[in-house]
């Protein structure tokens, strides 16, 4: 009985079991609405359509978890699409160093973004709101406008396209496959050492600096990661829908909203990097269940705001609630088997 | 009801989590008169004033003012009944001038407007009502002095029509010059006839100043005595007094003074000057001293904090430079520090996390063992918690502690700062941090244990070097008095 | 302590001078003039869109807090003008109420979510700049709506190559000037931004300051949304793609108005949104290609700030109590 109840008090809690009950939830009315959507050919195109805003959701992770921001997400990802069409202008032999010449890119605007942010005292959100705009404009700086020259095929090969005829899935994405990789990777960095003082950092600075944890190295590095996972985002991206101007507009506020969904706390030191992923995904469940009641896709952004705010709100409300709650009783720790 | 007061305090009790901290206090002061509030550290004063003041409530007993019994639960119902209080954190903003300061929120209008002519003018003749002539109405605050921000907190105050005034230790931060302006402010209020209560550890200042003097020890009034009948030694007597005696462990049998661990010569910085300690292994050296005379401040140069910017530091006779947290961490210093919430602890972490902080944040002090020793570690210092997994900011203060001390156990450290460890927590917690600081001496290490409770620091210290003024007044023995350290501390020489 | 520091304010004034002598100059050098009516009009028409939306966002950034939707609620602004107004002179002055009514309902939305909800206020404006978004995608697919003529001069008309519309965006800083010096809730701003623990202590009401600031910044992006219908004649939802409320934060903080709140002043942000249009109208004038602007926006805020943030460095909390002096072996001070 106690079990249930705190199984139900980790699910209305906030954290991470909470955005994956709202994800069963929208699941559940979207079999509804649809049955057929859980079918595997339907299911696997929804996945590999959100695998690029779950990857954002994790690099976004890590530098929200140390208490910063990274707004020009949106704007890199549009870049790195752009700066692929034209610079492999579909040649086919281009296309790795091409790729490889894209991450050099993302990890360098993240370093900037985090060495503008730690260095110079610049807050987050005015440094990375600034790359957003240098980004902006470079970029149709660099094309003369509209983006030039256009993707090859192996490019587009990791957003389109997967392993075929599998026995009762048909296609495994490979977006699907970077996604649990990548998801893979950012979980296990959380348990490294890294990650422990990267969450210490956003928790609290101080103490952190006074145990000897390197804060601006640890959150410049967590920039770089935000870098880092918008290239692979544009990467799927540009595979899945082509090139165009408008690759990545807005795509901060959503995976921003995303994280948040999750439960991981603006100001950093709360929420692991699986429950950001799952907002990621609970947003997406969200739009397609948009789509399937016939909903105009222009309404998106109206429930995206709604639900950001009424996420924030509530986790500002837990917060108020369990501070006040008295703890269950406490026994000596060596009662406790480790 | 024989002599007319403006504030009568009968009985005030008050607990933080569960430690009493007040005992039924009592506490009269008359219009005009200047009362010196004096005791120990941690013996109650700030937290009589706070409740005056309206920042903490009382658990238990009345407070009248003027004759009217008042019942404070916010610092504004203090401000409104007339007690105004100046605290060591400043409550000014300093983007704004020292009129718009003293007239916050109750800024003067002319037809609906604030009338800022009239706030010049009445901060002006406020000013120099109070005998204050070098100070402009229209300068930001944060552009002035030290004592320049305090004589505008005291405008401040002042200008609410207060009869009582309440400084918590207005000298802490002032040069000897500036002590000067205060002392003709504080005349200046007595002329006036509104009663300051003057919270102090400097018996000079106490001296000079005031009409009367409440001593409080233990969270108890011990007496309450007019200046002129008492001399300095007596007070201090008071102040240390007869005490129930807190139980401190004897050193353990193996303790053994090894080679000297830590040694700092000359060392000097901003806060500090000539200071010369050396730490044994083995040894748990103390530092006393008033809030203010620079203990935190050697805790944090030999900590990287606020490094030495004179002087040469040097652990296991190998000279040091400490410029960060880091490389004191390297060089095999630890130090919990005054404020585990703010510089201790992730809060929101858990207990795991935060024990193994400093091995994560240290590639050098990282090992697979010393991991695997954390639990051990948190045992042996009797941690109570609902596992690894708990989240420190549910733990009781005295846990909250030991996952600090556990921290940098973890990292086998050969020199160990304590700054304040026992603050805030109860005494069954206190004790168990006693006998693991004397465990950690048994040990081997170098223990430079701060305390503000003198009590603490005689209790456990093999030797205690006493601070005054950044320096190092004197050092004593073991079995040292409180009178002979207060005597150094209050910056005289004992006889 | 010879050398005063100069104020934040003269400091951005100065700096306006030099861009407005290095432009000038570049103009000249390529031929140009920039002071001809002509680059002046195009100059002073450019400040008063990004005026208006910056003097409202000066107000919220002193409180602390932040406005992420004036964009939006511009667009919303320019439909609500332009479908009120209706084509019909005798409208105006209801569809200019109806404008304020608006926009302010969305700042008391703002203001009410951010000070009793306790949502932090990036994630409050961001979530209902969306939410209006939404709402314009989806009710307005193109331009709506009719405005007069006669309301079309305010942003077409001049006084001696002035623009109306600059005129009325200097009349507006002017009265968010006596706003923060002269009424009670104006100054108060400060003091919530400054240290909303110590405003509180002082008797102010920080909830009711912060809405106050809340509902004018969304007036003032009311002001903006109908200038922009005035331009347009009809109401537009596309304009929210300009990204305006990024421009006027740009202005705000170049104005040397301090993002963590507390310090600054409209005064500051004029001179702001005065800078960043010389350096349109000079590119404009060199043809240098508008996306280059962007860049040099961002590097501009990234800089602004970073500059600022040394400025404030050196305050330390404590007071040293040897100086460099006691380190030299000299006799003199007493122990």
């Amino acid at each position: 009985m106690s079990r249930l109840r705190s199984a139900a008090a980790a699910l209305a809690g906030g954290g991470t079991g909470t955005v994956f009950a709202l994800l069963i939830a929208i699941f559940a009315v979207v079999a509804a609405v649809n049955p057929g959507f859980f079918e595997a050919p339907s299911l696997m195109a929804f996945l590999k359509q959100a695998a690029p805003l779950v990857i954002l959701a994790a690099g976004q992770y890590f530098v929200i978890v140390s208490g910063n921001f990274d707004l020009s997400v949106g704007a890199l990802v549009g870049a790195q699409v752009v700066i692929a069409a034209r610079l492999i202008d579909g040649e086919e032999s281009r296309t790795l160093p091409v790729i490889g010449l894209m991450l050099l890119f993302g990890a360098a605007v993240g370093l900037a973004n985090g060495l503008i942010t730690t260095a110079l005292k610049v807050q987050s959100f005015i440094t990375t709101l600034g790359m957003l705009l240098v980004l902006y404009g470079a970029i149709r700086l660099w094309t003369g406008g509209a983006p030039t020259g256009s993707l090859s095929e192996s490019f587009r090969e990791a957003g389109r396209m997967g392993i075929e005829n599998v026995p009762l899935l048909g296609q495994i994405p490979w977006a699907l496959l970077i996604m649990l990789a990548l998801g893979a990777g950012a979980v296990q960095l959380m348990r490294t050492r890294f990650g422990r003082v990267l969450i210490a950092t956003g928790d609290n600075e101080l103490a952190t600096a006074r145990s000897g944890g390197r804060v601006d190295t640890v959150r410049t590095t967590a920039f770089v990661l935000s870098g880092l996972s918008a290239t692979v985002a544009g990467i799927l991206i540009g595979g899945f829908a082509g090139v165009s101007a408008q690759v990545g507009e807005g795509m901060e506020f959503t995976v921003i909203t995303a994280v948040v969904l999750g439960g991981v706390v603006l100001g950093g030191g709360q929420g692991s990097v699986v429950a950001a992923m799952g907002g990621a995904l609970t947003l997406e469940a969200l739009f397609t269940l948009f789509n399937q009641l016939a909903l105009p896709a222009s309404l998106r952004p109206s429930v995206q705001g709604a639900i950001i705010i009424a996420a924030v709100a509530y986790a500002a409300r837990q917060r108020r609630l369990t501070s006040r709650k008295p703890q269950r009783e406490a026994r000596p720790l060596t009662a406790t088997p480790s | 009801m024989t002599e007319s007061t403006v504030l009568t305090m009968r009985g005030i009790d008050k607990s933080f989590l569960g430690v009493r901290v007040l005992r039924s206090v009592d506490l009269d002061v008359r219009p005009g008169e200047v009362h010196a509030l004096v005791g120990e550290n941690g013996a109650g004063k700030s937290t009589l004033m706070k409740i005056l003041a309206g920042v903490h409530t009382a658990d238990a007993g009345t407070i009248t003012l003027g004759g009217r019994a008042v019942s404070f639960t916010h610092p504004l119902q203090a401000q409104h009944a007339g007690v105004a209080t100046v605290f060591q954190e400043f409550n000014l903003l300093p983007d704004l001038s020292v009129a718009e300061n003293i007239f916050l929120g109750r800024e003067p209008r002319r037809r609906g407007m604030i009338d800022r002519r009239a706030m010049t003018k009445r901060t002006a003749d406020l000013l120099s009502d109070l005998g204050v002539d070098d100070l402009a109405p229209g300068a930001k605050v944060g552009s002035l002095s030290v004592a320049h921000q305090q004589i505008a907190e005291i405008a401040k105050a002042m200008s609410q029509g207060a009869d009582l005034v309440c400084m918590d230790e207005p000298t802490a931060a002032l040069a000897d010059a500036e002590v000067e302006l205060l002392y003709r402010l504080v005349e200046r209020l007595r002329e006036r006839g509104v009663a300051v209560l003057y919270v102090s550890h400097r018996l000079r200042e106490i001296f000079d100043l005031c009409d009367r003097i409440t001593v409080l020890k233990d969270g108890e009034l011990v007496d309450s005595v007019a200046a002129a009948d008492i001399t300095p030694d007596d007070l201090v007597t008071l102040m240390v007094g007869r005490r129930i005696e807190a139980a401190f462990p004897e050193p353990l049998p193996d303790t053994d003074h090894g080679d000297v661990r830590l040694e700092i010569s000359g060392g000097g910085n901003a806060w500090l000057d000539g200071i010369d300690l050396t730490v044994r292994a083995g040894e748990i050296v103390g530092l006393a001293g008033l809030q203010g005379s620079g203990r935190t401040e050697i805790a944090e140069a030999v900590f990287g904090i606020a490094p030495f910017t004179r002087g040469t530091v040097a652990v296991d006779g190998r000279p040091v430079k400490l410029t960060g947290p880091r490389k004191a961490i390297a060089a095999g210093i630890a130090m919990v520090t005054e404020d585990r919430k703010a510089h201790g602890l992730a809060l929101r972490q858990s207990v795991r996390a935060n024990a193994r902080m400093v091995l994560d944040a240290n590639r050098r002090a990282h090992s697979r063992a010393r991991v695997e020793r954390i639990p051990s570690i948190l045992s042996s210092l009797d941690l109570v918690a609902r596992g690894p997994d708990q989240e420190v900011r549910y733990l009781s203060g005295g846990n909250q502690q030991k996952v600090v001390v556990a921290k940098w156990l973890a990292t086998e450290p050969g020199v160990i700062v304590l700054d304040e460890p026992t603050r805030g927590i109860d005494v069954g917690a206190k004790h168990r941090l006693y006998t693991a600081i004397r465990a950690l001496a048994a040990e081997g290490l170098a223990v430079l244990l701060i305390a503000s409770e003198l009590i603490e620091v005689i209790g456990l210290a093999d030797r205690i070097a006493v601070l005054h003024d950044g320096r190092i007044a004197g050092e004593l023995p073991a079995g040292a008095t409180e009178k002979q350290v207060m005597a150094y501390a209050t910056g005289r020489s004992p006889r | 302590m010879s050398v005063r520091r100069l104020d934040t304010t003269a400091l951005i004034y100065l700096a306006l001078l030099g861009v407005v002598a290095v432009g000038g100059i570049a103009v000249a050098a390529d031929g140009g003039n920039l002071f001809s009516p002509a680059n002046l009009g195009d100059m002073f028409t450019r400040t008063s869109l990004t005026g208006f939306l910056a003097i409202g966002m000066t107000l919220v950034i002193l409180c602390r807090s932040l406005d992420l939707s004036v964009g939006y609620t511009a667009a919303l602004s320019s439909l609500v003008a332009a479908t009120t107004m209706d084509g019909q002179v005798a409208n105006i002055p209801l569809g200019i109420a109806a404008v304020l009514l608006v926009s302010g309902l969305v700042g008391a939305a703002n203001g009410a979510i951010v000070a009793y909800l306790g949502v932090n206020p990036f994630i409050t404006t961001l979530g209902v700049g969306l939410i209006i978004k939404g709402y314009l995608d989806t009710q307005y697919r193109g331009p709506a709506g009719d405005v007069p003529r006669d309301f079309q001069r305010f942003g077409y008309d001049g006084i001696a190559h002035i623009p109306v519309s600059t005129l009325v965006m200097l009349a507006v800083a002017a009265a968010g000037i006596w706003f923060l010096r002269s009424t009670r809730t104006g100054h108060h701003m400060y003091a919530v931004g400054g240290n909303i623990d110590v405003a509180r202590m002082s008797g102010i009401r920080t909830d009711r300051t912060l809405m106050t600031a809340h509902i004018l910044c969304g007036m003032c992006a009311g002001l903006a949304g109908l200038l922009l219908a005035s331009r347009f004649g009809t109401g537009s939802a596309e304009v929210y793609t300009n990204l305006y409320e990024l421009d006027a934060i740009a202005a705000v903080v170049l104005g040397g108005t301090l993002l963590l709140g507390g310090r600054g002043g409209v005064a500051g942000t004029v001179a702001g949104v005065a800078i960043l249009a010389v350096l349109d109208t000079v590119f404009n004038v060199l043809q240098v290609d508008p996306f280059a602007k962007d860049v040099l926006r961002g590097a501009i805020i990234i800089a602004a700030v970073a500059i600022y943030a040394r400025r404030q460095i050196d305050r330390s909390a404590r007071r040293p109590r040897f100086t460099a002096a006691d380190a030299a072996p000299t006799p003199g001070r007493p122990a």
